[in-house]
């Protein structure tokens, strides 16, 4: 498979691209932001998604989705970045669908159909503490019944006080740390003992702290097997640090475009300032890390999608990588604005925001290189 | 498409099995392993001639080459799966030479259907070995600016002048060289001329470098006489030439920061340096730095299969491989300095057998000049300013 858009594909970026900048452009994410929506996203932009077939992107056609793998998802994420659109996307068409295909099963025939028509949105509450650790979950669930009761708290669970469910990671056995003895659980909103505290985040996103007080779900509610919730996890985590990568590219590459467009416009010392070497030189080198951090990420999208035994690796430089070059895109842009970069009134600070908390998403560059030397052995 | 090319796999890797000697699999060490060919070639011992013949016979040198020329006439698919096989087990490539990187390329693309078949089979051979005359001492950066001159004899140039940096010119038996033929016209006043480094008038040399080595020379040029036939594209038009081959020195020099046969740098010093009882390199700092480094090379790697897919396909941005060139040498640069922490006081030793002759810090510095050759750095980051980012006045 060559590394490149093949014909479809470049068929769905031509639909997604002028679709998305004209649904949800910056301007789309102000008007949230400024009216101080309190849902995270706009539910009407979410069923054009689901009418666009984009919500069932990776949904299996059985179930009504369009059956395409995580290179077409980072077409609309890619598309998502540049527009900084406010979409729950990410966490329920890619992360959740990963695990719920990956598992099977009751959960997975009863919430895909609803993922592919934009009637459900799932959250993922795996993490614990403010920096990403999944496998340190101590949420408990204890058997009672014939289901399960679960103790215990989820922090910065993005569009957690809104979704229609949850894939709620807690431990049936072993300890934090440990990767066995951990379940994943479907918990449906509204659930006795449930409860959510939104929190607005640097990027007018909102991710809630969520309390588990007794919860209590059936043995249906697992999904996939219980004391081996990392297999479902597994694919989730991937699928969503490939995702957030896609769509950190987008960001920095709209960053990027902002940036060379306002360098070719700005006139100081008499001269465009586009002009100056100095500036020239740090643009070139932005330009050479985003390709790189594209290439990446679309190679870590082709081994996902292949089922390929080094796309753990890859899923883990990919993020990495578009980390560094994003970060680096984004303050640059504010940089080369100069005064103006610092105003609310530019998008370009919008773009380090945006950047900065889908650094966080899933592990920053520092989790993910330690991870690549912990896969490489060292 | 996907059946044929799971055909040809297998049909190469048959062939390989066959063909590839157990010392041509095994990473070259030293100057010598790499097998650069020509007319005073020595070959270090049986197996890197019996190794280049075989792959002479079948079109392999120059496995995307059409037949006609001593190539395999592979497509762009099918030469990706031939690299990949010959990555597998980790074989060396069978012929170095600036005759494949460069000047083939720019005769594919310029050359009379005449000199093709003049030219081409013996570089795909190995039989003549080629050197790049484009540096003088007054014009590097600014190349266009080169002053040795040709002057019209009739049937033939006469050639004066001398270059500078020429990579093995002393072991070259031709070079390709930019020479001036209109002194009136700067950018159409250069001509891409041919010539034999055994003609009357060429003499050459030798530069010791701060390696210690001595792969480059000053070559001079004294009344040397070129026959009008002997030069590409067309008279004073050379510049074009020129353009067109540095993108494919500098897509091949960008290769070096994929790193070859080291596969991770972490994991070849946690060997080195031993691991502490979590299984981590045994120095955090270093540890942090050579996985920071890994994650780059990783990246880098998908971008060279990316740009490779892209280039061969015509999909490329024409001025990419000065974005390769950029970001491959320095990336290699930053792996020699990691290799030189790594090692300690070992990558000090300068001549001992241990050292394998200062393998380490001769290599440290020779990838210094990665960032200088086939243009340096600045003037990458500049080519990509104005011809890929449209700055303006750049
Ligand atoms: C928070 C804040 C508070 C401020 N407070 C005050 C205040 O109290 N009073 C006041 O008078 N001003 C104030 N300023 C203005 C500040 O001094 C200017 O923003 C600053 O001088 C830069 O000018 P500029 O914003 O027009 O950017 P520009 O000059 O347009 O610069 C844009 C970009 O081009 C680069 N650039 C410009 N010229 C060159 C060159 N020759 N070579 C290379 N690069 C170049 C710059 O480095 C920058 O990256 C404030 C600014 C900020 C952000
Ligand atoms: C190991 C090695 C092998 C080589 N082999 C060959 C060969 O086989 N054949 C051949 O013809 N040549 C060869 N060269 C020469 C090489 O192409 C030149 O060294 C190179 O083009 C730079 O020219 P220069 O050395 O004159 O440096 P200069 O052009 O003098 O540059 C000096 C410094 O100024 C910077 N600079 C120059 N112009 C600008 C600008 N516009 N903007 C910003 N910075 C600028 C440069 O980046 C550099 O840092 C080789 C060089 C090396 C080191």
């Amino acid at each position: 498979m060559p590394l490149y858009h093949n014909d479809e594909q470049a068929m769905l970026r031509d639909s997604a691209a002028p679709f998305i900048a004209d649904a949800a452009p910056v301007s789309h994410l102000r008007s949230l932001r400024d009216s101080g929506d309190a849902t995270g996203f706009s539910r009407d932009l979410w069923k054009q998604f689901a009418e666009m077939g984009f919500a069932g992107i990776l949904v299996g056609e059985e179930y009504g989705g369009m059956g395409l793998g995580h290179a077409e998802a980072g077409i609309v994420l890619e598309e998502i970045g540049r527009n900084l659109t406010p979409s729950p996307f990410l966490s329920t068409s890619v992360a959740a669908v990963s695990a719920l295909k990956a598992a099977g099963g009751a959960q997975a025939a009863q919430w895909l159909p609803r993922v592919a028509t934009g009637d459900a949105i799932i959250a993922i509450a795996i993490d614990e503490k403010p920096r990403h650790g999944p496998e340190g979950s101590a949420l408990a669930a204890t058997r009672a019944g014939n289901g399960f009761k679960l103790n215990g708290q989820k922090c910065f669970v993005l569009s957690g006080h809104v979704a229609d469910m949850l894939l709620v990671l807690a431990r049936t056995g072993g300890s934090a740390g440990d990767k066995d003895g951990l379940t994943l659980f479907a918990v449906p909103q509204g659930a006795a003992g449930l409860n959510a505290d939104p929190r607005r985040l640097v990027d007018a996103s909102l991710a809630a702290h969520m309390r588990f007080d007794d919860v209590t779900v059936d043995a249906d509610a697992v999904v996939g097997e219980v004391d081996a919730g990392w297999d479902a996890v597994k694919p989730l985590l991937a699928a969503a640090r490939t995702g957030a990568a896609a769509e950190m590219v987008g960001v920095g590459q709209g960053a990027m475009d902002l940036t060379m467009d306002y360098l070719k416009q700005r006139k100081q010392f008499g001269r465009l300032i586009g002009e100056f070497q100095a500036l020239q030189h740090r643009a070139a080198h932005l330009y050479s890390e985003m390709e790189i951090a594209r290439a990446s990420v679309m190679k870590a999208q082709q081994l996902l999608d292949e089922g390929d035994s080094g796309a753990e690796l890859m899923v883990s430089v990919a993020k990495a990588k578009a980390g560094r070059a994003t970060n680096l895109a984004v303050r640059e842009g504010v940089q080369m604005h100069g005064g103006i970069g610092m105003t609310d009134e530019y998008d370009i600070g919008l773009y380090m925001k945006r950047d900065r908390a889908l650094a966080e998403y899933m592990g920053d560059v520092h989790y993910h290189i330690d991870r690549v030397a912990r896969l490489n052995g060292y | 498409m996907s059946e044929n090319l799971d055909d040809f796999r297998a049909e190469v890797r048959a062939w390989l099995a066959a063909n590839c000697p157990d010392e041509m699999r095994k990473p070259a060490n030293e100057e010598g392993d790499i097998c650069w060919g020509g007319r005073n070639w020595v070959f270090k011992n049986d197996a890197q001639r019996d190794w280049l013949h075989a792959c002479a016979a079948k079109g392999y040198t120059v496995p995307d080459w059409p037949k006609a020329y001593g190539g395999a006439g592979l497509s762009a698919q099918q030469t990706k799966v031939f690299r990949s096989e010959m990555a597998r087990i980790g074989a060396r490539a069978p012929l170095s030479s600036f005759g494949i990187w460069m000047l083939g390329p720019a005769l594919l693309h310029f050359g009379t259907e005449e000199q093709k078949l003049h030219y081409l089979p013996p570089i795909a051979r190995g039989e003549i070995r080629w050197c790049q005359g484009y540096s003088e001492p007054g014009s590097g950066s600014d190349l266009v600016s080169l002053q040795s001159f040709g002057e019209d004899k009739g049937d033939h140039w006469q050639v004066n002048g001398s270059k500078i940096w020429t990579s093995y010119a002393d072991k070259a038996d031709w070079i390709f060289a930019l020479i001036r033929t209109d002194k009136a016209n700067k950018y159409q006043g250069i001509t891409f001329m041919l010539f034999d480094m055994a003609s009357p008038g060429v003499s050459t040399k030798p530069i010791l470098l701060i390696s210690g080595n001595s792969p480059f020379c000053e070559t001079f040029f004294d009344n040397v006489a070129v026959p009008k036939t002997q030069f590409i594209g067309e008279v004073n038009r050379g510049w074009d030439v020129a353009k067109y081959l540095l993108g494919h020195e500098r897509e091949m020099i960008s290769g070096g920061g994929a790193g070859g046969d080291m596969v991770s740098i972490g994991a070849l010093y946690a060997q080195v340096i031993g691991k502490n009882a979590a299984g981590e390199l045994d120095d955090p700092v270093l540890r942090a730095e050579m996985a920071a480094f890994d994650t780059d090379v990783f990246a880098f790697r998908a971008m060279g299969e990316r740009f490779m897919d892209m280039w061969k396909t015509g999909r490329a941005h024409p001025a990419s491989s000065n974005m390769m060139k950029y970001a491959g040498t320095e990336l290699n640069k930053r792996r020699h300095e990691l290799v030189m922490s790594g090692a300690g006081s070992a990558g000090l030793e300068w001549d001992s057998a241990e050292s394998r002759g200062g393998s380490k810090p001769r290599g440290w510095l020779r990838t210094k000049a990665n960032s200088i050759e086939g243009g340096t750095s600045e003037v990458m980051l500049n080519v990509i300013a104005k011809r890929i980012l449209d700055l303006p006045g750049a």
